[in-house]
Order: structure tokens, then sequence, then C-alpha cells
């Protein structure tokens, strides 16, 4: 299982974890985080999300941020699956674990791996609620702005 | 020199294609293949502000060039997770 994938099929926390985490006895914390699909967004009730990748991009994009966070958290090792296509309610659109020798270490770049996903990473929510749809549109993916690097970094070390 | 033009999201709906091949003039930069498609498409000229690009899969200048059977790609703004 590679450490980075994005990808049609139902995300696997567990095997994420065990091939980030399962080899090491350096390691005392693993940090995950699950992102799901809600059914409340922005006062609408959704019935459904489609997400859309443009692949290529999306997995280098996804290793660069993997590199950013080693050079921040030398000894964290990390690993994050993106699932595109249909999800329902419920269901997990991102998994990411961070195995580190320290629980602050896993806790922050766990943390910084999501905020920088939702900067630069070309990955598009298409909702889908009652009464229609609407492509949601957030950050203007720049992987050379430093200040929303730093912005993600003090989110992940507050 | 011909070019693969890719659209995603809510601009691949605007345009009602997601890929396409394209003649452009050369030399080309990114901004020139996108003046074409604005041309055709006043509606995409919006995104101009707050689009990414992208050259053969990775993230780009509009200023950069492009050159025959590179890959251009116009992407809005992000929102995965």
């Amino acid at each position: 299982m590679a450490a980075v994938a994005v990808t049609a099929d139902p995300l696997d926390l567990q095997a994420l974890t065990a091939e980030i985490a399962g080899s090491s006895t350096g390691d005392g914390a693993v940090a995950t985080f699950v992102g799901l699909v809600r059914e409340q967004n922005q006062g609408r009730r959704v019935s459904f999300l489609d997400y859309e990748a443009y692949e290529p991009l999306a997995v280098r994009a996804l290793n660069r941020i993997l590199d950013e966070a080693r050079d921040t958290w030398p000894t964290t090792r990390i690993g994050v699956h993106h699932r595109i296509g249909r999800l329902e309610l419920g269901e997990a659109s991102i998994v990411i674990v961070a195995a580190s020798a320290h629980r602050g270490d896993a806790f922050a770049a766990c943390r910084y791996t999501i905020e920088r996903v939702k900067q630069i990473v070309p990955i598009w929510k298409h909702e889908h609620f009652a009464g229609g749809d609407v492509w949601l549109e957030g950050a203007t993916a720049d992987p050379d702005d430093e200040a929303a690097r730093q912005a993600a970094l003090r989110i992940a070390c507050a | 020199m011909r070019v693969t033009v890719r659209l995603f999201a809510r601009l691949r709906d605007l345009a009602g294609w997601g890929e396409l091949v394209r003649d452009v003039p050369d030399p080309a930069t990114v901004q020139s293949v996108w003046r074409t498609l604005v041309a055709e498409m006043p509606a995409l000229q919006d995104y101009e502000r707050t689009m990414s690009v992208a050259v053969n899969a990775d993230y780009s200048k509009m200023t950069a060039p492009v050159s025959d059977g590179d890959e251009v790609a116009f992407l809005p703004p992000v929102s995965g997770g």
C-alpha cells in the first residue's frame, strides 16, 4: 500500500495505519484524521458529494505536502489517501495517519497535512443537495505561497 | 502547434468538455492558450483571478511557455478534504 493515494475505492484507515506505523517500535504515538461527508453544509441539506481530481497533480501535491512535513517533523511518517467519485453521507473522503516518537509531532503533522490538502491539492467537491448542486471552491492552489504554508503550520502547532 | 487542454470542476461544466486537443499559434504561453478559450467562452473569464494553472501535471504560471504536445490545465479554487 502506497503512503499516498487518490482512489475511487473506499478508504481503509486500519490498513493505512498498519502500513505507516506497523513496522516501527520507535513510535510512541499515531495520530489519525478521517474526513467524512456531512449532511449539513452552509444551510443546505447534502444528498451526496461527487469528488473530482486532477489525479497526477493531486498525487504530486500530496507527496509535496509529505515532503514539507518531513522537513518540519523529520522523525514523523505520514500516509494520506483521498477518495474520489460519488460519496454518500457518512463515508470517508480522506484518511491521514501520522506516526511519531511523540504525540505532539504526530498531532501536528496530521493537522498540517489536512490543512495543506485544503490549500494545494487539485480535488473538488461537487455538492448535490435537496434542490440543486454546486461546485465548492476554496483556496486558489499555489504551493509556493509561503504565507499560506505558514498559516497551515500555525494551525498545526497551535 | 497542438496542445491538450484540461478543464476541471466548474470550469469543465461551463465549457461543456474536460479535455480537448487544440491548435494554438506558436510561440504559446499558458496565458495565450487561456485567451483562446475565453475568446470562445467568455463565461470562463471570471476564473482568471482565482484559478491555478498546470503544465504537464505540474503547477505553473500564466507566463510559462507551452510547447507542442504539452498538457495545459486550468484549475478552479480547490475544495478537497
